[in-house]
């Protein structure tokens, strides 16, 4: 009987399972999915909001400036990489600089620090490469970039570490009240849990359903990106928005916390909560787009083109609530949700405590994780101190961005371990380079089959069918 | 710090190829830098044979093209490390490294040969739109898991790029069992040599879709198919001709980069049409001393050429350290676009050359001209020429020896 099963192994349930695992509960998060940061956590900017966006007095603008506010000291906790870059709305003509004064104005109802708004030449001394014709921009120094994998495989890292349990391939068909617990059913395994914590992304409308809640639905919105070498990951320094219309904050152009050059989404409302598929009018309006608002992006630099969903909830706000006893949902969570989730962590628990939940400290609490980085950030003495103790870090897997042996071993062996090639991609960026694993990937499958002791051809590119091969020369019929 | 004369970087057929005619110019101190554990670069995987024919005069595959200057890199005892990996080398030729005995290591080299091969083009660069399943993946990497892992990566395959790797690898699944549907080329021609498409598509009954490209990728995990459509003379995709092939593999084999990520710590410029560097007839590139040649240099056709300009690279370097010179000229060679490039792109040494070019398009009954100004100081005829076959012209040094720049043209009948 666990005290508390967490549904969904995104950066929402993986913030509030990280912060849980710091009490004494028997815990467990539950994923779909055949690794963790699989939905939306997988695609989106990657960027920590300033929190002018939210409607002032909404659920959004209260987490999102909490959020970004705490997010530096998780991310340092963590080990994960953070970079506070600032964030500029630039606009184009009189109505854009209305909007821009409109967003300047509910962003200090909003409690955002420091924000400014800026002319044209002010704008263009700290961008050289934003649109000549761009007319004003709001400036928001506390903006800021994140991985949001990284985030999520940290944090969820760090719950394990601390005690939690992560069962994968668990997915959650039924959910039975039994008086004081319930019983969480999948294909496979039936869990027990006196507290559910619903952090479901775009399927957790299905998931309040199961235990009768309607009072809300959620679908979702795709957004599609495009994303540039590292070549092109100084053409700006702040993320450059474009003044927001009812359907988001338009494309994007911003650094990466890895340096490269990230530009999208669209945002276009479809109905397959599972259909990740990019678009060719998608692809193309991000490109236009991106060109008007940032000069000579060098899309002939194209690494990959990706599409996350956006869980967009009916409500308008994040929907966090305890629709019946013991049970949490934390749905609708859609931009600012990444800006938001170590609030929203903070809030669930919080709920919790209100809510009746006994919360011990949990003493041997460790905060902290040892970055997946640390390797790639070592000098040169202290790699070849490391080498020495282990060669495997002298050995080169991935060429583009250089990535070792040692590294990746490290990241299969770590929590949450990776158990096919994209996982192995996210914690270690092995084939993530320019050459997108033409070359490691290879040896990440041998890798991984080894470490996994299975056999080379039933290695996934991300589990269930993706096999990266079919069988052995000769055998194949 | 180590001090070394000569440091090539990558053992492929360029890097062997020029550590031994730097040997053979008299270089005692110098050393192969080798990333991957053995010698011999891509010619590992291809077993296909077709090698050596200009060079040897006979058909070899590639390991056993490869071992013909592994062999003689043993024979003259050539120092060599492999599972190194150069991770920068400064522009006053400092080469830093690692693996896995010394860690990160540095050598001071008096020159660097440049021989880090090329490598394919990515899926990701081609901006395909649809889902990310598994089963995509550029030719030499299937070929990779085919030749050297014994594993198949899919069984129905269609391919996108007439390259020779993609149309290698049509023949080479197809004799392991698989089905190959379709060899889709954006262009209206193939990249690819004559030889291959005949060898490789044609013998096996392969369709070869000419200004074909895939559209839209579709399937959830495995790859399930992919939509192709004809393309306009734009190679915008033309919405009524898309056709669905079933398949669960796509090969890419969508051109060729040379790699010179390292070159760039060295600040040494880079030429925007070759992707490679900048160089003299003697392929030094414009910092002092270090040289390229190869794949990294340009992509070449066959391995043979790749061998020849290796030797003049490890000539050339030999000279370099020795303080050899011929007598100095200066001058710059254009291009007038329907001769795409030219290697080298400068002569700054009075001695004979020859040139290396590749056209843009396929041109028929064509006249190869170089002028100094308005003066034609060479002129050849062609039947064809194509993108996928590189040309070449010798130049005498009476032709240039007063000339500040050369144009080189194509005239079209």
């Amino acid at each position: 009987m666990y005290d508390i099963v967490v549904i969904g192994a995104g950066v929402v349930g993986g913030m509030i399972a990280r912060e849980l695992s710091a009490y004494r509960l028997a815990l467990c998060i539950v994923e779909k999915k055949h690794d963790v940061a699989m939905g939306a956590s997988s695609a989106n900017s990657a960027i920590v909001h300033a929190g002018f966006d939210a409607k002032v007095g909404s659920l959004k603008a209260k987490l999102n400036v909490r959020g970004s506010e705490m997010m530096e000291k998780v991310c340092e906790e963590l080990g994960v990489k953070y970079k506070n870059n600032g964030s500029l709305v630039i606009g184009f003509n009189d109505e854009d600089r209305a909007t821009v004064e409109e967003l300047y104005k509910r962003g200090t109802a909003n409690g955002v620090k420091n924000l400014k708004v800026l002319d044209s030449d002010e704008l263009h001394a700290i961008e050289p490469n934003v649109s000549k014709n761009a007319v004003c921009a709001l400036h928001a120094p506390t903006g800021s970039i994140v991985c949001p994998y990284e985030l999520t495989v940290a944090a969820i890292g760090n719950a394990m570490d601390n005690g939690a349990d992560l069962k994968l391939d668990f997915e959650v068909t039924d959910i039975r009240d039994k008086g004081d617990y319930f019983e969480i059913v999948s294909a496979g395994e039936t869990l027990q849990a006196k507290y559910i914590i619903n952090a479901a992304g775009v399927y957790s409308d299905a998931i309040a359903k199961m235990v009768g809640d309607t009072s809300f639905t959620v679908h979702p919105r795709r957004g599609e990106y495009v994303l540039l070498d590292k070549e092109c990951g100084t053409l700006v320094s702040h993320t450059i928005f474009r003044t927001p219309s009812k359907m988001g904050k338009g494309i994007l152009v911003s650094p990466t916390v890895d340096g490269n050059l990230l530009t999208g989404p669209t945002s276009v409302d479809i109905e397959d909560k599972d259909d990740r598929s990019t678009t060719p009018e998608g692809l193309a309006h991000v490109m236009r787009e991106a060109l008007e608002n940032v000069d000579s992006v060098m899309f002939n630099k194209t690494i990959t083109s990706f599409c996350g969903l956006r869980a967009v909830g009916s409500t308008g706000d994040f929907i966090i609530n305890l629709p019946r006893e013991r049970f949490v949902n934390v749905a609708g969570i859609e931009s600012p949700g990444l800006s938001s989730a170590p609030a929203i962590a903070e809030y669930v628990i919080e709920l919790l405590a209100n809510a009746g939940m006994p919360l011990e400290k949990n003493a041997s609490y460790q905060p902290r994780r040892v970055a997946m980085h640390a390797f790639r950030e070592a000098s040169m003495e202290e790699k070849n101190a490391i080498i020495k103790k282990d060669p495997a870090y002298g050995r080169i897997i991935c060429r583009c961005e250089t990535v070792t042996e040692g590294e990746i071993l490290n990241a299969i062996r770590t929590n949450p371990k990776p158990r096919d090639l994209d996982g192995v991609k996210r914690r270690t960026r092995a084939q993530m380079g320019r050459c997108q694993g033409g070359f490691c990937s290879p040896y990440i499958v041998e890798m991984l089959a080894k470490e996994m002791n299975v056999s080379y051809e039933t290695v996934t590119k991300f589990g269930g069918e993706s096999l990266i091969n079919v069988g052995k020369t000769k055998e194949v019929k | 710090m180590k001090q070394i004369d000569l440091v090539i970087i990558g053992g492929g057929p360029a890097g062997m190829s020029a550590a031994v005619a730097a040997y053979e110019s008299g270089v005692r101190n110098l050393l192969i830098l080798e990333r991957d554990a053995h010698l011999g670069g891509i010619l590992q995987q291809c077993i296909h044979n077709g090698f050596g024919l200009h060079r040897f005069g006979e058909e070899l595959t590639g390991p056993e093209y490869a071992w013909r200057y592994e062999k003689q890199v043993w024979e003259l005892n050539i120092p060599y490390m492999l599972n190194t990996m150069v991770l920068d080398i400064s522009p006053d030729k400092v080469v830093t490294a690692t693996n896995s005995e010394e860690g990160i290591f540095q050598i001071q080299a008096k020159a660097v040969i440049l021989a880090m091969g090329c490598r394919e083009r990515a899926k990701g660069a081609l901006n395909i739109a649809g889902t990310r399943p598994a089963g995509i993946y550029s030719a030499g990497t299937a070929q990779k898991y085919v030749n050297l892992k014994g594993y198949m990566p899919g069984k129905n395959v269609v391919i996108l790029g007439s390259g020779d790797i993609g149309l290698i690898m049509a023949r080479r699944m197809t004799l392991e069992g698989a089905k190959v549907h379709a060899v889709c080329e954006l262009m209206p021609y193939s990249g690819g040599l004559a030889r291959n498409i005949e060898q490789c598509l044609n013998d096996f009954n392969i369709p070869l879709k000419l200004s074909h490209t895939v559209v839209e990728i579709h399937g959830k995990e495995r790859l399930e198919g992919v939509t192709i459509a004809k393309v306009d003379e734009r190679r915008r995709p033309i919405a009524e001709t898309r056709e669905y092939i079933p398949c669960d593999t796509l090969l890419l084999s969508v051109g060729l980069i040379p790699e010179n990520e390292l070159s760039k710590t060295a600040s040494v410029p880079l030429d925007r049409v070759t992707g490679g560097a900048v160089v003299d007839q003697d392929r030094q590139t414009e910092v002092e001393g270090i040289f390229a040649c190869g794949n990294v240099l340009h992509v070449h056709d066959l391995v043979d050429y790749v061998s020849e300009e290796a030797e003049i690279a490890g000539k050339s370097a030999a000279a370099y350290i020795a303080g050899e010179n011929a007598e100095k000229v200066d001058v710059a060679l254009h291009t007038d676009g329907k001769i795409r490039y030219t290697v080298p792109q400068r002569i700054t040494q009075k001695k004979a050359v020859t040139v290396f070019f590749r056209v843009a398009d396929v041109y028929r009954n064509v006249t190869v001209k170089v002028k100094d100004g308005d003066n034609v100081v060479y002129s050849r005829k062609k039947p064809k020429v194509a993108p996928g076959e590189m040309e070449s012209i010798t130049l005498k040094p009476e032709t240039f020896a007063n000339a500040g720049a050369l144009s080189f043209e194509l005239e079209v009948q």
